[in-house]
């Protein structure tokens, strides 16, 4: 198959951060794509399902909203939002939520709201939704982001879904049981976190991707000292994900 | 002069049981819907948002809505664009891949024109849950240390008013906890009235939604006044064979409208989906104050009727967006 897109690779390399069996908690856009990627490719004995309350559905076709009526047909069960929410936060369960954002800190911590001050904001955005929830309750969240400095801060407009908040124990002493970023995956890298001061570094940069290019367009220095380039798209993820996942191209485009 | 009136397309005089509550949008509207009340508005981004209910408070010209939801989307966006809007609780406002920010939700956010104070979606399900319990407020533990709970909207002035709690939130410690364990406490919620558009209705005032519930059985059950409109009106002996299925009780619904394509142009499982094509239409023309103007004349205040708006979008229209009565959209859809 040779040639691919940024968004396609993206999807690919989150899907390929996914545990087979894990629970995964999908947003809209990219992140949604991801968890029909890992499903199908990666992990199909996952469970994708959505905030909305649709659970394990179909996915014969792919929705492009968590209310799509495509997240509701083939389920193993149709609730609603404080439903899902329990299965977001639930003790017995590995959860994993995918979520995007417009602005990103060293800790992994999301601005979804606004650009500018809060009360009269130069840009705003939807709000959290469902984020601050997944951010707060899930085991593991995997972010979506293009990259660039205006993207990736040193100091966020408005922190709307908690990372690792100021790095080290912060997290957990602001008190959440568990969670905390994984992985950032955007159109040229995958970022991960360390295991201890909890901030950004590179993990892989995708082929063909120079590593300054990376480094210029990140507001915060960045460790690249494990950096390592990503394997390429295999041709059985990148049919599946053409032909199965969006063959009309919602995401992709 | 209105030849067949709005939602009055049902015969009003079949239903003994639910005569009472059996009205039109127009009345539903006139009666419970009144300037600067609280209103919940059901459904979520393009799913199920109660549009016949929110074209005709338009219509009506109320004004200083006080706008409670988690994520909303088509009905948000058109009430605020309209003006009707002062004040909104809110988690998200967005529209699937039609507007990854509801437009003019933005707009008006941008510049001032309306107060907003942002929640989670975990958040406001929880407060209208602790309003449908009757409780005054609700533990969450979702939010902690982020501008959510750190950032304030509403000003002081505001937080003075009815119906708004007098505090946004209220970070504490978990009383049963030995150790430090911080707590959210979120304020209930008891809106004036709550809009939901559902599949049926029985005749007898059983509410059966089909699909997610989304949050609208906390709203409903929150509020002081719930509105439902409804794909179809049908029997109780249908409604009452098969009660899991049911969400509502009769008592709890005070005024039913029977309004087919209720939702459009969002979606409502098994009967049609979003449509894209008047969605992007609606995408096009929401960005410029003029060509937004223009959208409410044609599709707002210029239909006389449910039945002259689906006129508009006309029968290759709804045949497109019907959804598969099986599996509930309408598969192979031209979704770009």
């Amino acid at each position: 198959m040779g040639e691919h897109t940024e968004r396609e690779m993206m999807a690919i390399s989150a899907g390929r951060l996914i545990k087979d069996g894990d629970i995964l908690f999908a947003g809209t856009g990219v992140s949604m794509l991801a968890a029909t990627v890992s499903k199908k490719i990666h992990a199909p004995r996952s469970i994708v399902f959505f905030e909305t309350g649709g659970i394990d559905p179909s996915l014969d076709e792919l929705p492009m909203a968590v209310a799509d009526s495509r997240v509701m047909d083939g389920s193993a069960l149709n609730s609603g939002l404080v439903d899902a929410f329990s299965i977001v936060g639930h003790r017995k369960f590995h959860s994993v939520a995918f979520l995007g954002a417009a602005q990103i800190d060293r800790y992994g911590n999301l601005n979804s709201t606004c650009i500018g001050d809060y009360k009269k904001p130069r840009v705003r955005f939807p709000g959290s939704g469902g984020a601050c929830d997944a951010a707060s309750l899930a085991s593991g969240v995997i972010i979506f982001m293009q990259i660039g400095r205006s993207r990736f801060v040193e100091k966020l407009d408005y922190l709307t879904s908690p990372g690792w908040l100021e790095g080290g124990d912060s997290r957990k002493n602001a008190g959440y049981i568990r969670g905390g970023p994984i992985a950032v995956v955007t159109n040229v890298a995958v970022f991960k976190f360390h295991e201890t001061t909890k901030e950004m570094y590179l993990a892989e940069y995708y082929p063909g991707v120079s590593v300054e290019s990376i480094t210029e367009n990140v507001s915060f220095p960045l460790d690249v000292s494990r950096a390592v380039e990503s394997a390429p798209p295999g041709d059985d993820e990148l049919r599946t994900l053409r032909e199965e996942v969006d063959p009309q191209r919602l995401i992709l485009a | 002069m209105r030849d067949v009136e709005w939602g009055k397309e049902c015969d009003m005089s079949g239903y003994p049981e639910i005569r009472e509550k059996l009205t039109t949008v127009e009345e539903a509207v006139r009666r419970f819907i009144k300037d600067g009340c609280q209103l919940a508005l059901g459904g979520f981004t393009v799913n199920r948002n109660p549009m016949a209910l929110t074209r005709e408070i338009i219509r009506q010209g109320v004004r200083d809505l006080h706008i409670v939801c988690h994520s909303q989307g088509q009905a948000l966006d058109l009430l605020i664009g309209a003006g009707c809007v002062k004040r909104l609780e809110v988690a998200y406002g967005a529209n699937g891949r039609f507007a990854s920010t509801c437009i003019r939700f933005r707009k008006a956010i941008e510049n001032g024109e309306i107060e907003v104070e942002d929640y989670s979606n975990n958040q406001m399900s929880l407060r209208f849950l602790a309003g449908s319990l009757g409780l005054p407020f609700i533990p969450s533990r979702t939010g902690l240390g982020t501008d959510i709970v750190n950032k304030e909207g509403f000003g002081s002035e505001t937080r003075k008013e009815a119906k708004v709690a007098r505090k946004k939130l209220v970070v504490t410690s978990n009383p049963f906890a030995e150790d430090k364990d911080e707590i959210i406490l979120l304020p209930a919620l008891n809106p004036d009235v709550a809009l939901v558009h559902a599949q049926y209705v029985g005749d007898d005032g059983t509410v059966r939604i089909k699909g997610l519930t989304f949050a609208d059985l906390e709203q409903a059950k929150s509020a002081d006044t719930v509105i439902v409109t409804c794909e179809e009106i049908v029997p109780k002996a249908f409604i009452r064979l098969d009660p899991d299925q049911n969400s509502l009780p009769p008592f709890l619904v005070d005024a039913i409208v029977r309004v087919p394509y209720g939702a459009h142009p969002t979606a409502c499982r098994l009967f049609y989906d979003y449509d894209p094509k008047h969605l992007n239409m609606y995408k096009s023309v929401a960005k410029e104050d003029d060509t937004f103007r223009k959208y409410l004349e044609e599709w707002v205040f210029s239909p006389k009727s449910q039945a002259e708006y689906l006129d508009k979008i006309g029968g290759a229209g709804l045949i497109n967006i019907k959804a598969n009565t099986i599996i509930g959209y309408a598969p192979g859809l031209d979704r770009r």
